[in-house]
């Protein structure tokens, strides 16, 4: 196993440098400022069912998706807002499953962080957690099949998740399969309320990555640069047959589990030690220290940001709602096998 | 002449040759040919497209739904039916809810080989298709002679949606056929495997064939009984079953999973709330005991109906 940890990219132009942190931090605030609508909106009765933030985690979850390019496969989980974005979700896909728009990627069927578009790489997630390991593996396996090789499977996984037998079964179904397949682990701290000591034992998640035979990485999940570095490297390296990568990134989760939830359960230590820092105001802070923007420049762009979305929920706010007299109610594909439909 | 199971292995080469989507993935499946000798020879004849898999059967199927987005059409092989609830949440939640949710197709077949031979026990014996079957979004196949076992299967791999292919382990080398079938019963209709006018037996699988037995048995006595070949227990061809009642006032229905719920239950249900008035007699149904399938011949072969206890059934409803 190597051990990869951040170390500052020297050796790239720092144009490049400069380009890139602040191409994720518009995405990390266009995430946070979209997050802030959507939990206005369920403050508000707008939204029906749970509402879950990716606060804290913004960073890790941009260098994600911006790693990835058209044609990879990414696997957001609950906290992946700036991920999406990066990937090239758009605002309105997020919007309309949330508000249960009929014009929606889900149409009403599933709703808010349950949604993608599988087609374009972009996989829906279900609840249960490890369960889209071996989804994305498969769709790695498909593109050995048609000799389709410099293509990437990306999936993200919180601490808790590392507890389920699909984590285990994927990741070494991936290991086995030498996909190139990167699992990228936000270690909040937290999953749901139960603390990391009550969720394994091991002295450093990244140690699995030993067990199962792949290339592991850990990064500092608030720093921006050392997560674009970190997650950039490993898609690098299993996009060039480096095998399965295993990143995990510590960090603390700044919201609920869901907006239903206080959190009152964080240790306050934590949030006062570094893990507890807001990765976007860290990167607010890179980007005025090194002068790559300004104080009026970054409210230009929160500005900017709140326009977006402003205008997508406005957009949203007109569309049809699911009809149940128009829904078909038939789950199959091939439509005449489906029970109570008649044989076309 | 051939098999049950080589009509399993012989779909599966004619699959991989007729469609480069094809591929088959699971335990021993490789150069091994599999626990039952079903993928026996493929490796060799299609090589890189017939794969070893883990022992891990949520990752194997959840491999497959990936796959299947992308356009494959995967056959996966459990060792046996029984260990397929480790996979169980692959394939109720991810594969069924897929096409529902997203609109894209999950085609995937996965062969269960199912059921009961003496000396398996509780854990190589089970029969799951109830279980599958009370999911949306899941065709379950339950093949019962060797001719749909070839075009059943067949049709498991064209169809867009996921497959459940119960094969029966027992009649994997009972049954032998003269040749491969080139013409197949629609997927999601029952056939009338034998006809009759005083009773009908509903039934699937291996169960029709202790049931044909029991038919044989008691037209000595005089009595016609038709006998329904479910093929597919979902999509259920109720209308078949309602017609045969209709002519025949008498339903028993017969499977070998267990009493409660289940596929049985559900005719008995269908025909009960379709078709009352069609029946002169209470409806019955026969299953395996309510209790892990027994290990020891003597206890298996009473667990499960047989022709004599089905015979003891039918002679209940005939006088009833």
């Amino acid at each position: 196993m190597v051990q990869a940890t951040a170390v500052p990219a020297a050796s790239a132009d720092t144009s490049e440098v400069k380009a890139r942190f602040l191409a994720a931090y518009r995405w990390m605030l266009l995430a946070r400022v979209t997050e802030e609508k959507i939990a206005a909106l369920y403050r508000g009765g707008k939204i029906t069912g749970g509402v879950f933030l990716g606060k804290g985690q913004e960073a890790l979850s941009a260098a994600s998706g911006m790693a990835l390019r058209k044609g990879d496969v990414f696997a957001p989980l609950i906290r992946d807002q700036a991920g999406r974005l990066a990937f090239g979700e758009s605002l309105l896909d997020c919007t309309r499953t949330y508000m249960g728009s009929r014009l929606g990627p889900m149409r009403g069927r599933d709703g808010n962080v349950h949604r993608g578009r599988p087609k374009e790489g972009l996989m829906a997630m279900i609840s249960h957690l490890g369960a889209m390991l071996p989804v994305v593996a498969g769709t790695l396996m498909a593109r050995r099949f048609r000799g389709v090789t410099d293509t990437v499977g990306l999936v993200s996984l919180g601490d808790g998740a590392t507890s389920t037998g699909a984590f285990h079964e994927g990741l070494n179904l991936a290991a086995v399969e030498k996909l190139p397949f990167v699992l990228v682990v936000a270690n909040n701290q937290y999953a749901y309320s139960t603390p990391t000591s009550r969720q394994f034992v091991c002295e450093d998640l990244v140690d699995k990555a030993v067990g199962y035979g792949v290339v592991g990485h850990s990064v500092d999940g608030t720093d921006l640069q050392a997560c674009l570095d970190v997650v950039g490297r490993a898609v690098d390296a299993a996009r060039s047959g480096g095998g399965p990568q295993l990143i995990v990134a510590s960090l603390l989760r700044l919201v609920g589990h869901g907006e239903h939830d206080d959190a009152n359960y964080v240790d306050p230590k934590l949030r006062k030690s570094p893990l507890g820092a807001d990765c976007l105001e860290l990167a607010e802070r890179h980007l005025i220290k090194e002068q790559w923007s300004s104080a009026e420049a970054l409210q230009e762009m929160r500005d900017d940001s709140l326009r977006q979305i402003e205008e997508a929920v406005a957009t949203t706010l007109r569309e049809p709602l699911p009809d149940p007299n128009n829904e078909d109610w038939c789950p199959l594909a091939t439509r005449n096998l489906c029970e109570g439909t008649s044989p076309e | 002449m051939i098999t049950y199971l080589e009509a399993i292995r012989e779909a599966q080469a004619k699959a991989l040759a007729d469609d480069p989507r094809v591929y088959i993935y699971g335990q021993d499946v490789g150069q091994f040919g599999g626990a039952f000798k079903a993928t026996k020879g493929l490796a060799k004849e299609f090589p890189g497209r017939v794969l070893d898999a883990p022992i891990s059967e949520d990752a194997i199927i959840g491999s497959a739904i990936g796959a299947a987005i992308e356009g494959m059409r995967p056959i996966i092989e459990m060792q046996f039916a029984d260990f397929s609830t480790v996979g169980f949440n692959q394939i109720v939640n991810q594969a069924a809810t897929l096409h529902w949710r997203t609109q894209i197709p999950c085609p995937i077949t996965i062969r269960l080989p199912s059921g009961g031979t003496a000396g398996a026990g509780p854990f190589h014996s089970q029969s799951m298709e109830a279980l599958y079957a009370h999911y949306p979004g899941l065709i379950v196949m339950t093949p019962a002679t060797v001719e749909d076992a070839y075009s059943m299967l067949l049709e498991a791999v064209a169809i867009d949606d996921p497959v459940i292919f119960c094969e029966h382990k027992y009649l994997y080398y009972h049954l032998k056929a003269e040749k491969l079938p080139t013409e197949a019963v629609p997927t999601g209709k029952a056939r009338i495997a034998r006809q009759g006018r005083d009773a009908t037996i509903v039934t699937y699988s291996a169960m029709l064939h202790e049931s044909l037995a029991c038919a044989e048995e008691i037209a000595s006595e005089g009595w016609e009984i038709e006998v329904i070949d479910l093929r597919t227990v979902k999509p259920l061809d109720t209308d078949t079953v309602l017609a045969s009642v209709a002519r025949t006032g008498r339903l028993l229905v017969v499977g070998e999973a267990w009493p409660w719920g289940g596929v049985t239950a559900e005719v008995i249900a269908r025909v009960a709330t379709e078709g009352f008035g069609l029946l002169d007699a209470p409806p019955m149904r026969l299953n395996a005991k309510d209790t892990p399938v027994p290990y020891h011949p003597n206890l298996w072969g009473t667990h499960r109906p047989t022709a004599k206890t089905i015979a003891v059934a039918l002679r209940r409803l005939l006088a009833a």
